[in-house]
């Protein structure tokens, strides 16, 4: 891991090598490791460390990219004289745009936990150990993966920009299933500290789960109210949010592209109660404060009230069509309430608890609509209670249209880098049964 | 962590030469001249093998494997009249796999140097000692014989890295305007290649050089009507290929028609993308105002550029004896044919239904002389007339059920992964008995006509799918009437392979790729070919897929 000093020593010699128009320099270091476990037993495990230099070097219109992973004068040398021979090879990029000039960033101290950057590879065998030791308990058969990772990015260019940040993430999920295979449960979890981590609950959340799934009764598919648990509403929600495209959606081919021309910013899309905004300095979901091509991450409002209120863009399309110059976020937070999963469950007549979403693919980009299906947890809730487990369901759905079929949104709890409220949804469409389990 | 995050900043910029935001195969940005360099001639791989094989003996490994690549792509990237991304990449290194206690242990270099691999190899033997205190199930392998020194090479007529990238620029850039000229709003089109130059040694005794090239072009075409806001694409019916630059040199030999009335055009061996890029923007325009489909039952018809990726789904997938066994529960899923499934000799399919695996079909993307695990590729039967007979595995699955060899399945989509069992080529074998397109949909009474690659979903456990497609075409008393839109069939595997009712004779039989194909944690690509010849269907459940929102 270098230090912000050391780095920009590295970053500066590089710079003061370069006889391109322009260039700019990035390292990116990250250590950390992996263990992966099925049957109660580790099947892989790896472990990497990198540190590595990306120089970009311009001659008018033209740029070059080159990497290397060594950083003696020589290498450093041969590096910037290779992103410069592949610049002169370029063709004119007609989408080009100057580089950045000196930046000021938000700080966001949190990114980055050295509790995380300590793991060793014993500490992953004994968490991934526990966990199946837990399961071989109950008889029931463990699937995981644990991946750890810390590093930095730092960032230098001959236009007097200057970026430095320390990352860091620990994330862990698990399948446990019953021996006969009639029952299968989730759990998943990404924190930056691993003071936050603990696989023992993960794993019983996950073996309840595939306790309590067994002898699946099957409903009729069709409209239902469900609840989304987080990590069923985290991925419609994420591909959602990268369709947030201005270009998209001022050349006609978003889901916020308006019937004669132009996008939807201003209008109200959603449920009134639905707000989404960014912000890398939350310390739930702590994140770089800069974007890859230098632009500040700052707090920016995506929709609020159900209202679009910003779209990101390339910087080329920002100066091509005078829109505000944002770019897309690392992660986003959707606005909840204060209520559990378990609050939602008590105040559903009749439902479906949902666990997890699985194989979304889009079907639809003009109405965002997108199949996929249930799994690892799928019950059915009558008058407050979660009554029998039900199979698993096919859906085709938007969330365009599910955020305006909103009923109800809880506590929102960090995934994949995002703070996502559990959703309780009003026809919700399921269109086909599923036998798996 | 999203992956973005962390590989974002560099891992983007690292493949990129104008824009960050264009996939990339990874490796160090090179002058494209590089790529025709040689690498490390042989004698200098089997001396650094060595190393790293005795080093692992040496620390108590029972089993070696050493895997030297080179691994080399360039990719392109336009849109309408301009290049958007041109990227060319080089990969280097070496990785150890071990086995020690009983259990596997892998660690990857970039130092290619004898010491180097030496010490990959103590580290993989390390961390194989510390994962068998913890391990229940002891690694066996099946037995194999060492080969000595062989190699292996795609049959290709011409490198793609040979041809000139402003030759290749053109040709994208031609697309492009055949497609605007026919009346496309938006046009993307790209082109991928890959040469995979990966040398093998085992304390088997095998030395294995191979030189493994695909290529795949592609295009995606966009409509958009500003009065009613509606668009549409529609993407090249291009195959991923394991051929070389002369897949994109059309002969008219192999080109095949699609059923009358729909003046489709499907390709074999090469294939004409500007020819295919004209059509597409007829098409796309047509798409904006065809009739919505009337959800409910339907014959369908599925020509091979789409029943590619229902048969990788719902046959090449549940087959995947890892996936059978639970090794991929946490990611990928398992499978409903399960061992005690297969047991019960249940149909898979109708008596139509011939499915082999194939690691050895000429221009297909799984085709290799050796997988990466050092066993010889071959050619077996998966199903039957109907009947499950065999899995895909790799040599420390084989024992489990009862067999004594691997079929060859192993890969690794670099040399830093570790090899696993991957998808082998599956095709659905055409029909023995004369058959054409337009005589087998001369007995569909009602039913719908599907080309190419569309949305697709499966369950964990491949019972359940979902597939859209490319263009769609109502069958009315056995002739195509008009255009249909907002399609998606839904079916259950058995029950689809058993309402399988007729397939084209081997006239139409041609192959479907998967370039992409994600599978493991952490998460590994592979490229696999699926052959078929234009299909039947009954009685498959067909649901409207229009939505309105705002």
């Amino acid at each position: 891991m270098l230090s912000k000093d050391d780095a920009q020593t590295i970053l500066k010699k590089v710079l003061s090598f370069s006889t391109a128009d322009e260039c700019e320099a990035t390292l990116n270091g990250s250590t950390g490791g992996n263990v992966r476990s099925a049957r109660n037993s580790i099947s892989t495990a790896g472990a990497a460390e990198n540190v590595s230099l990306s120089v970009q070097a311009r001659f008018g219109k033209r740029s070059g990219l080159a990497t290397c992973n060594e950083f003696d004068d020589a290498s450093l040398r041969r590096c910037v004289q290779r992103a410069e021979e592949i610049a002169r090879l370029a063709p004119e990029s007609p989408e080009y745009v100057p580089l950045l000039g000196p930046q000021t960033y938000l700080a966001s101290p949190g990114s980055f936990a050295a509790r995380t950057a300590a793991i060793t590879p014993d500490y992953r065998a004994e968490q991934i150990g526990a966990s199946m030791a837990l399961c071989e308990q109950k008889k029931l058969s463990s699937a995981g993966f644990f991946n750890d990772s810390a590093g930095f990015v730092a960032k230098r260019n001959s236009k007097g920009l200057e970026a430095y940040q320390q990352r860091s993430s620990v994330d862990f999920s698990i399948t446990v299933r019953t021996a006969d295979g009639t029952g299968s449960g989730y759990a998943i979890a990404n924190y930056t500290d691993l003071a936050k981590f603990d696989a023992a609950r993960l794993t019983r959340v996950a073996a309840d789960k595939a306790a309590s799934s067994v002898n699946a009764k099957a409903i009729e598919p069709g409209k239902y109210t469900v609840i989304l648990e987080p990590a069923a509403a985290v991925d419609l929600l994420n591909n959602m949010m990268n369709a947030m495209d201005a270009r998209n959606a001022d050349e006609g081919r978003s889901f916020l592209s308006k019937k004669g021309g132009g996008n939807k910013k201003g209008e109200k899309v959603f449920d009134e109660r639905v707000t989404i905004f960014s912000d890398p300095t939350n310390p739930d979901v702590p994140d770089l404060t800069f974007a890859g091509d230098g632009r500040p991450q700052q707090k920016v409002t995506w929709v609020e009230k159900g209202v679009v209120k910003n779209l990101y863009t390339s910087r080329f399309w920002a100066q091509k069509s005078g829109v505000p110059d944002i770019p897309p976020p690392g992660g986003w937070i959707m606005a909840g309430g204060t209520q559990s999963t378990a609050d939602l469950i008590k105040s559903t007549a009749k439902g479906i608890l949902v666990t997890r979403l699985y194989y979304i693919r889009a079907v639809d980009p003009q109405t965002l609509l997108y199949t996929g299906l249930t799994r690892d947890g799928t019950f059915y809730i009558e008058n407050g209670q979660i009554k029998f487990p039900v199979k698993n369901f096919r859906f085709n759905e938007s969330p365009v249209i599910m955020l305006n079929n909103l009923e109800a949104l809880g506590k929102p709890v960090r995934l994949g880098g995002n703070l996502v409220p559990p959703l309780k949804i009003r026809d919700f469409t399921f269109t086909s049964l599923s036998d798996a389990v | 962590m999203k992956r973005r995050d962390f590989v974002g900043l560099t891992g983007l910029a690292a493949g990129a030469l104008f824009l960050p935001e264009f996939p990339s195969f990874g490796g160090t940005p090179v002058d494209p001249a590089r790529l025709l360099e040689p690498g490390l001639d042989v004698a200098q791989k089997k001396r650094l093998a060595d190393a790293g094989l005795n080093a692992a003996k040496a620390a108590g490994a029972t089993y070696a494997d050493v895997r030297i690549g080179r691994y080399l792509n360039q990719s392109i990237f336009t849109r309408e009249k301009q290049v958007q991304n041109l990227a060319s990449g080089e990969s280097f290194g070496a990785g150890v796999r071990v086995l020690a206690g009983g259990t596997w242990g892998f660690a990857a270099t970039n130092n290619v140097s004898e010491a180097g691999i030496a010490k990959a190899a103590q580290l993989a033997v390390q961390t194989a000692k510390a994962n068998s205190k913890v391990q229940k199930e002891q690694v066996r392998l099946a037995p194999q014989k060492g080969y000595g020194e062989v190699s292996w090479k795609t049959p290709i007529q011409q490198n793609a890295f040979e041809v000139p990238i402003a030759q290749k620029v053109e040709l994208l850039l031609a697309a492009n305007a055949a497609a605007l000229a026919n009346g496309a709003s938006f046009v993307n089109s790209s082109l991928f290649q890959i040469n995979e130059q990966k040398y093998f040694a085992s304390t088997d005794g095998s030395y294995i050089d191979q030189d493994v090239h695909r290529i795949w072009p592609t295009f995606s075409v966009t409509a958009i009507d500003k009065a009613t806001g509606k668009f549409r694409s529609r993407d090249a019916l291009s195959a991923p290929m394991g051929l070389g630059y002369e897949y994109l040199t059309p002969k008219a030999a192999d080109q095949i028609a699609g059923a009358a009335g729909t003046g489709l055009i499907y390709y074999k061996n090469s294939y004409d993308i500007l020819a295919d890029a004209a059509l597409a923007a007829k098409q796309v325009k047509q798409k904006l105002t065809a009739k919505s489909v009337v959800p409910g039952k339907y014959n369908l018809v599925l020509e091979p550029n789409h029943l590619g990726l229902t048969i990788h789904e719902s046959i090449g997938h549940p087959l995947e004896l890892d996936r059978v066994l639970g090794y991929e529960a946490n990611y990928a899923g398992t499978s409903f044919a399960t061992l005690e499934w297969k047991a019960k000799g249940l149909p898979y399919g109708s008596k139509q239904v011939n499915i082999v695996a194939d690691k050895l079909q000429p221009g297909s993307l799984g085709a290799v002389g050796y997988d990466d695990e050092g066993v010889k590729t071959k050619r077996w039967d998966l199903i039957k007339e109907g009947k499950l007979v065999n899995y895909e595995k790799i040599r420390d699955q084989a024992h489990i059920v009862g067999q004594t060899e691997s079929d060859g399945c192993c890969y690794a989509d670099s040399w830093d992964s570790v090899q696993f069992q991957r998808m082998p080529n599956v095709s659905l074998q055409p029909g023995k008995a004369k058959l054409s397109v337009d005589e087998l949909i001369k007995n569909v009474d009602k039913g719908i006509y599907i080309a190419g690659r569309g949305s697709y979903s499966i369950d964990q456990q491949r019972y359940n799918f979902q597939f859209g497609g490319q263009v769609f075409y109502a069958i009315e008393k056995g002739k195509i009437t008009e255009m249909l839109e907002d399609v998606a069939y839904q079916a259950n595997t058995q029950e689809f392979w058993n309402s399988c009712a007729a397939v084209c004779d081997e006239s139409d039989y041609r192959l479907f790729g998967s370039f992409f194909d994600g599978k493991g944690q952490p998460s590994q690509v592979s490229a696999v070919s699926h052959g078929s010849a234009t299909t039947r269907f009954n009685g498959v459940n067909v649901i409207n897929t229009a939505r309105k929102i705002g």
